[in-house]
């Protein structure tokens, strides 16, 4: 089984900030999105039960590898990191014809994504990479099986779960509930070293005639502002349970939220 | 310039959701602001009482029939009948809204690759713009981006696009008398790989939904297991609201994911937040930190929430717990 994980180089959760020209202040020290991580898992174990390798994609600026090498030495065979001075900027759907094409230079039966990023995407990148490229998407995903030619997902639904079916070749976006990701080992990290992480541009995969990128991004950042200050915290201490407890009664009637 | 449209979701009985009547109150404002024609969609199996309460909100709603919608993933048979319908009307949408749920999202990448438009995920405010800086006139977005620690205002940089808006944002409001419901032209849809939904499992009832509720009471790895939660859904009764809990708490087992409050799980804004034994990491801080009052309990006086949350309780919550409801029932009389 060839699967691809798209995974997302974010700022540290916590850390992000942005820059004077209202982009995301990419100096911050990156990490894996936490729900790529937990796809990646998903992948790798994947393989080493059905056989096959994973492959990362990546689109980020060009210095941005440290999350990189760690996918690697978790298990990853190579990866692939579309990078541009054009893409800075980029909007969503940019970002999904990017990946989409990057993607058809490439052999796959799966495609693995995150449900969503930690630094403001909303996670529906993976449903316009699947509509690109004509294949299903499957979201939400709580566990994933392969079948012959297909992919069994249970989705986590409002209500519990749907078990969902498609033919391969498939998008799957995947959540938490796949399973706490791997540590590397010492032997993945030094392994890491040695693996390929072969950069594309934008003309290497086709998309130098598009109107993709920065430049022709759908959505614009117009203001940021900090949001309203929350007042001081008022700390009670050393109360007995029933005059703790009548404390916050007295605090939420004083809040007029009771 | 076209109007703005808005796609309206069904749940699983077949009722519209309540987030539907929020973006469809939230779509009229728009349209009022900015002179457009305001409609809604519902793309169901059996569409028509979803229809008549999308209409009580705007003035014309249109429905397609579409009985695979049962048998597929709704989001992928949404969005090929709704991206057919933009395709063949005289009028083509400028703006779609959508509520920012899972099959929102779905629905807004997919309509986004068909439609060839960009999306603005997670709007927490909607307002009409007048031409400037660089933007025409359309739809200005408020977001707010890394769990809330900044504001955003953002635009489409043409004259279309998609807005996915969060639940709890908006109040819905009626109109004083409701729309026509009217069957969508009866158009082919568009080609959208099918996802077969094989079973639907309903799982044993986890409480109320913390998805726009106004009170939360949520709990940590201090509430110590599934009794200690059971405590916790017991005030949520009392407050008339639902339980919450942190990633440690679903880790653990105590708890269903369903009801995870922070960066891998659900961002909420409720009225009230009642954190026991919740440290305030970081990754549950991002998805709670807008609540409108924050109380703490926590045994720790150090634990980060002390820094963030309205009312810091030092306390063990095990005494706290029976004895806040006793509190709240002596209240209720």
């Amino acid at each position: 089984m060839r699967i691809v994980v798209l995974m997302k180089p974010v700022p540290d959760p916590g850390e992000e900030r942005l820059g004077a020209d209202g982009r995301l202040d990419r100096s911050v020290s990156a990490v894996i999105n936490g729900n790529d991580e937990y796809v990646l898992e998903a992948a790798l174990q994947l393989v080493e039960a059905h056989g096959g390798e994973v492959t990362l994609l990546s689109m980020a600026p060009a210095g941005m590898t440290d999350p990189i090498r760690k996918a690697l030495a978790m298990g990853a065979a190579r990866a692939v990191l579309v990078t541009d001075p054009g893409l800075a900027g980029a909007c969503a759907w940019s970002t999904a014809q990017v990946l989409a094409a990057a993607l058809r230079t490439l052999e796959y039966d799966l495609v693995l994504a995150g449900a969503d990023t930690s630094d403001g995407g909303g996670g529906v990148v993976g449903s316009a990479i699947a509509t690109l490229l004509h294949h299903p998407y499957l979201s939400h995903a709580r566990k994933i099986e392969p079948f012959e030619g297909g992919v069994r997902v249970e989705r986590i639904s409002a209500v519990g779960h749907d078990v969902l079916e498609a033919a391969l070749p498939a998008v799957v976006a995947g959540t938490q509930l796949l399973g706490e990701p791997r540590y590397p080992s010492l032997r993945g990290i030094m392994g890491a070293r040695s693996k390929e992480i072969a950069t594309r541009t934008l003309a290497e995969i086709g998309l130098d005639d598009r109107p993709v990128g920065g430049a022709h991004a759908t959505t614009t950042l117009l203001d940021t502002r900090a949001p309203a200050a929350r007042g001081s915290t008022r700390v009670v201490r050393d109360l007995d349970p029933a005059a703790a407890a009548a404390a916050i009664v007295d605090f939420l009637v004083e809040r007029r939220a009771l | 310039m076209g109007g703005v449209w808005v796609v309206g979701e069904v749940d699983a009985a077949g009722a519209l959701t309540k987030l539907s009547g929020e973006a469809a109150t939230a779509a009229r404002a728009l349209g009022e602001a900015g002179s457009l024609d305001v409609r809604g969609v519902i793309v169901a199996a059996e569409p028509d009482g979803a229809a008549a309460s999308l209409a009580t909100f705007l003035p014309v709603v249109l429905t397609v029939r579409s009985p695979e919608a049962l048998e597929q993933t709704a989001a992928a048979v949404i969005a090929a009948r709704v991206a057919a319908l933009v395709g063949a009307a005289t009028e083509p949408p400028s703006y779609v809204v959508v509520g920012a749920t899972p099959d929102g999202r779905d629905l807004a990448g997919a309509l986004s690759a068909l439609l060839e438009v960009g999306v603005l995920v997670g709007a927490t405010g909607l307002a009409w713009g007048n031409a400037a800086e660089g933007v025409p006139a359309g739809p200005r977005v408020e977001m707010q981006p890394f769990g809330g620690r900044i504001v955003t205002t953002s635009a489409f940089t043409g004259d279309r696009g998609i807005i996915l808006l969060r639940s709890n944002m908006v109040v819905a409001e009626p109109l004083a008398a409701p729309g026509r419901v009217e069957a969508g032209a009866a158009v082919e849809g568009l080609d959208v790989a099918p996802v077969r939904v094989v079973e639907r499992i309903v799982a044993q009832s986890t409480g109320p939904s913390i998805d726009g509720a106004r009170v939360i009471v949520s709990g940590g790895r201090g509430v110590g297991g599934p009794e200690g939660f059971a405590g916790l859904g017991e005030l949520a009764g009392l407050l008339g609201g639902a339980v919450g809990a942190t990633r440690a708490a679903v880790d653990a087992g105590w708890v269903d994911y369903a009801i995870q409050i922070g960066q891998t799980g659900k961002t909420v804004k409720p009225a009230v937040y009642l954190a026991f034994g919740v440290s305030g990491a970081i990754q549950h801080k991002v998805g709670m930190q807008t609540a409108e009052t924050i109380v703490a309990v926590n045994r720790d006086p150090d634990a980060p929430i002390g820094e963030f949350a309205d009312l810091f309780v030092v306390a063990d919550l095990a005494a706290v717990v029976p004895a806040l409801a006793a509190a709240l029932r002596a209240r209720a009389g």
